[in-house]
């Protein structure tokens, strides 16, 4: 037998590749019978379930909370409140430096209420219903507080304070300057000046609300989280050394989770209540959120006002670039921010050969609910600013947006093409995806009904709308130190197991946590591939577990990464065991590895099919027959192998905010027709098309899923989607009935393409997708300025429903800068 | 009397139950949490999301806005009843699989019970018709299209070019 340990051997293919096909999903099996867990589907034994008492005010100091009545009654376990948190564990720790860095957040409410539905009491009951009766016997006595709702307001000197102990409300301030923008200023032939732009607060709201089952067994110290937390070792950051726990002892499970967007990623204040409420009790904590919580009390999506914009723009259509101040409102707590004010300069020029850009950001604090990373984090924001900014180049100076477009667009030949900051685009054709767009709704056709629209005189008006948007995807953690200089990050990766088991059985297990991203299916086809058998003989764990072993500490799903961090894990993996394999095959088989081919799960000596080993002989050498292989065979394979994937970063400059700071730049350009009725304002989808391109797919009809998905998500936020606050900071949209999601009416039939163009960065050519980068709210309101056009009318609101609409095609339009947009000329 | 117990009997997926429940119970509740069936979700609490539709005596009803009394005397189909546990899927779930008509899986068993609705009620529903018919039913991950699609194609009435 020969000894040899193979490393990386690649053995030529010898079955059609299952990468690229559109393979039908594994994990619907189970899901559409209902057969799938979630995680209100876990139940324990002993069990009891949490309600949480909630403020009603937007700002209140809390004087006291009486929980003796809730207590009396028979099967009330445990009752918790903000100042009992506030004993029992330590305050989470902050990403935010100085001054923001300062505020002091538990995971309930410490002497003041900072929102609408901020958590200050919770009760464990032996059923949901005596929990929630016994949580109204809870008695609150609140003293009222100033309070501030509006992200520039609260920026002002002699507003109320959020945190008192920060002394500002403006928790993060940094400047963003690449390039001479003052220079381009001066130097350009007009110069665009929009006063004021607005991007409003949504929620992509997924369908399954906020849930988990904790139990703190005290006798090993184990806290088990079994939840729909989508990023658990982030979850672990705060909580454990908020619990004074071991990471290690902190264990997260979870299988079928029902979408999360990033909005679930921020719920670690919730599962340290039911720890608490658990240890308390002495029995597993569960909670279920009703909606109405989730819309008040989880986390919404970052609102952006965005003020004194210029911009530079040349006789023939050269845009140098833009100055603008953004100001985001990110609600009560900082938590996941202020990680919003450097995630945007990923993008910083948009698709655009920009060349002199400056920034002043400010996350600010307001009395409303916290925010979360949802769904285009930060970078939909700030794209939707660009793309507004290039509309209004364009009806202002007289260009076709097309040809601006076309004029500014980074070239296919430019790529990879480095930002002025210090990012780089891997891949791209962003001209060919608009011609693409252009082509699938027909454009041609729809200027000539606009044009016959407005000479009839129909009280009809038809527009035409371009979004071209960035899914930048596989962060480098180092740009977190553009925003706190101290924190050690840099850098990204993914882990996961692969193992051929006792019978040659094929298995992965992920550190990611999917949430309806076909993770199951994209894996098996990879690892399916490189052992050349079939994706069903791949068995990829459901969910995710610590307990297995396969994370690190950004494991997760979230940013556009799985298709690079995950994929490059599970490739990884499944290559050391092919290796394993024709290590064990070279020895018993007596061949060199040249000689040998891996056919459907048998590796064989070419010419001499009988010297063949099955995955399962092989598997029994090593787990069961190890005596019958050369020592030094036996020791070096395992069959079992956990890999971790890493993205080549390096760290970025935190003094200069510039550096590579995302992997793959994922793209999306859609066209969108609209009708709108002038007398009723309601705007109708008449035609939408969305073009794509993420490197090579590895399951065509996964990526179209995926596209489908976020264009209907920006749809919905452009149309009908809207977190609002009265001036009491009262949310007006704490139910489905007030908060209107999009159903199947209300959605276009959209059509969809796709261009690859390969990542040169990443193991499969493939780039992270699914976020899409809100280009429908680019494309919407591209549309309604394009309908609007001759009026003067200017679109300065992202949400757009029908009474907006309908002022913006009905009231008189101002003059000056007062009527959104100004054009000084040389 | 939110408190006060009912005898009740009800049939679900051709089972005939006999349960005492409390009169505030919801009859999501009774299925998920008494019968065991989780197939049937939640989503919102307020009848607008539809993860919870079943169909009760040949209708879609949502089963968070009605009592568990309020299912005695009558016949109550879920998700588990479109196919055996350990069988192949129906015609209407291998078209949901075939289209990429579920992501999460979340909103797909009240989805099911809606399209199935439908497909009794109507013979072959157009595009129009599916929408109108799954508009009491919110997915927040597939856009709508390809859930559609797989409609229309169980319906046999999806264009061509599409299938």
């Amino acid at each position: 037998m020969s000894a040899t340990r193979i490393t990386t051997w690649r053995p030529p293919q010898t079955r059609p590749a299952s990468v690229g096909r559109s393979v039908p999903r594994k994990e619907d099996g189970r899901l559409l019978k209902g057969q799938g867990t979630f995680a209100d589907d876990v139940w324990m034994h002993r069990m009891g379930h949490v309600h949480f008492v909630r403020s009603p005010y937007a700002h209140a100091r809390i004087v006291e909370i009486d929980v003796s009545k809730a207590l009396a009654l028979d099967g009330v376990y445990a009752t918790l409140t903000g100042e009992e948190a506030r004993q029992l564990t330590d305050r989470y720790t902050q990403i935010a430096p100085e001054p923001g860095g300062s505020a002091k957040d538990w995971c309930m409410a410490v002497e003041e209420a900072r929102y609408q539905g901020e958590p200050v009491a919770a009760v464990l009951a032996e059923s949901r219903e005596l929990a929630r009766d016994a949580a109204a016997l809870v008695e609150v006595a609140y003293e009222r507080l100033p309070h501030v709702l509006d992200a520039v307001q609260a920026a002002q000197e002699g507003q109320p304070l959020v945190h008192t102990e920060v002394g500002s409300n403006v928790g993060w301030h940094g400047v963003y300057d690449f390039g001479d923008v003052d220079w381009a200023l001066e130097r350009a032939d007009h110069v665009v000046r929009i006063p004021r732009l607005h991007f409003h607060r949504f929620s992509s709201t997924p369908l399954e609300c906020n849930a988990a089952v904790v139990n703190w067994d005290v006798g090993t110290g184990e806290v088990h989280v079994d939840s729909n937390n989508q990023m658990p070792q982030f979850a672990a950051l705060f909580m454990a050394p908020a619990l004074g726990v071991r990471t290690d002892q902190l264990r997260f499970s979870s299988q079928d989770i029902g979408g999360a967007f990033g909005l679930k990623l921020t719920s670690y204040t919730y599962l340290t209540a039911l720890a608490l409420l658990s240890r308390k009790a002495g029995r597993p904590a569960k909670w279920t959120e009703y909606r109405a919580e989730h819309l008040v009390g989880s986390c919404h999506g970052n609102e952006r006002t965005f003020e004194e914009i210029e911009v530079p723009v040349m006789a023939d259509g050269e845009i140098l670039g833009f100055k603008a101040k953004a100001y985001d409102d990110v609600g009560a707590f900082m938590r996941y921010e202020p990680l919003g004010g450097v995630i945007f300069s990923q993008v910083l020029p948009g698709c655009y050969r920009f060349k002199h850009l400056q920034v002043d950001y400010r996350s600010v604090v307001t009395n409303k609910t916290p925010v979360g990373p949802n769904r285009g984090y930060s970078r939909l924001q700030h794209l939707w600013m660009v793309e507004r900014i290039v509309d209004l180049v364009a009806s202002e100076l007289g260009f076709d947006p097309v040809e601006l477009r076309k004029r500014n667009y980074i070239r296919r030949e430019e790529f990879p093409y480095t930002t002025p900051n210090g990012c780089v685009y891997d891949s791209g054709d962003y001209h060919a995806m608009l011609d693409r767009a252009l082509e699938l709704v027909d454009a041609p056709r729809w200027r000539a009904a606009q044009a016959s629209a407005a000479a009839e005189g129909s009280g009809k008006r038809i527009g035409i709308g371009i979004g071209s948007t960035l899914d930048s995807g596989t962060s480098n953690f180092g740009q977190a130190r553009i925003i706190n200089k101290n924190l050690p990050f840099s850098g990204n990766g993914e882990a996961a197991i692969c193992r051929l088991d006792l019978q040659g059985e094929v298995s992965v297990a992920l550190g990611t946590v999917p949430q309806g991203q076909s993770h199951e299916t994209t894996t098996a086809q990879v690892v399916a591939d490189v052992l050349g058998i079939s994706p069903d003989e791949v068995l990829v764990r459901p969910g995710a577990d610590s307990a297995r072993n396969a994370y690190v500490a950004f494991s997760g799903t979230y940013a556009s990464q799985f298709a690079v961090t995950g994929i490059g894990a599970a490739l990884g993996a499944a290559q050391r065991v092919r290796d394993d394999l024709f290590t064990v095959a070279a020895a018993v088989l007596e061949a060199t590895p040249e000689e040998l081919v891996l056919i459907d799960g048998t590796i064989s000596v070419d010419g001499d099919e009988d010297r063949a080993l099955t995955f399962a002989e092989i598997a029994n050498y090593v787990y069961a027959n190890q005596g019958a292989l050369p020592p030094e065979v036996a020791d070096a394979v395992t069959l079992n192998h956990r890999h971790v994937y890493r993205a080549p970063f390096t760290v970025p400059d935190w003094k200069s905010k510039s550096g590579s700071l995302t992997l793959t730049y994922a793209s999306q350009i859609h066209v969108c027709v609209v009708e709108v009725d002038d007398e009723t304002g309601q705007t109708t989808i008449l035609d939408y098309a969305a073009v794509d391109e993420c490197g090579t797919p590895i399951n065509p009809q996964v990526v179209e899923g995926q596209v489908h998905g976020a264009a209907a998500h920006g749809v919905a936020a452009a149309l009908q989607e809207t977190l609002e606050y009265d001036e009491d900071g009262q949310l007006l949209n704490g139910t489905f009935w007030d908060y209107h999601v999009v159903s199947a009416p209300d959605t276009p039939m959209f059509k969809t393409d796709n261009l690859p163009c390969p990542s040169p960065f990443t193991p499969t050519g493939s780039k992270g997708m699914g976020e899409g980068g809100g280009a429908p709210l680019h494309a919407v309101c591209s549309a309604l300025q394009d309908a609007l056009r001759g009026s003067g009318a200017v679109v300065t609101d992202s949400h757009n429903p029908t009474e907006r609409v309908w002022r913006l095609v009905n009231e008189p339009v101002a003059d000056g800068a007062a009527r959104g947009v100004e054009v000084r000329s040389r | 009397m939110p408190d006060s117990a009912h005898p009740i009997s009800v049939t679900v997926n051709g089972e005939r139950h006999e349960h005492v429940v409390l009169g505030r119970q919801l009859l999501v509740h009774y299925l998920r949490e008494v019968l065991g069936l989780k197939g049937t979700h939640i989503g919102c609490d307020s009848g607008n999301c539809g993860a919870c539709t079943v169909i009760c005596d040949g209708k879609a009803i949502k089963s968070c806005m009605q009592l568990a009394v309020q299912a005695d005397g009558r016949e109550v189909e879920t998700v588990e009843s479109l196919s055996e546990p350990l069988g192949p899927p129906n015609a209407l779930q291998a078209s949901f699989n075939r289209h990429h008509a579920l992501q999460c899986g979340y909103c797909t068993p009240g989805m099911l019970m809606s399209a199935t609705a439908l497909l009794t009620e109507q013979e072959a529903p157009g595009e129009d018709e599916v929408r109108r018919g799954l508009k009491g039913n919110i997915c927040r991950c597939t856009g709508y299209v390809n859930i559609v699609r797989a409609v229309q194609d169980a319906a046999g009435t999806l264009p061509e070019q599409s299938a």
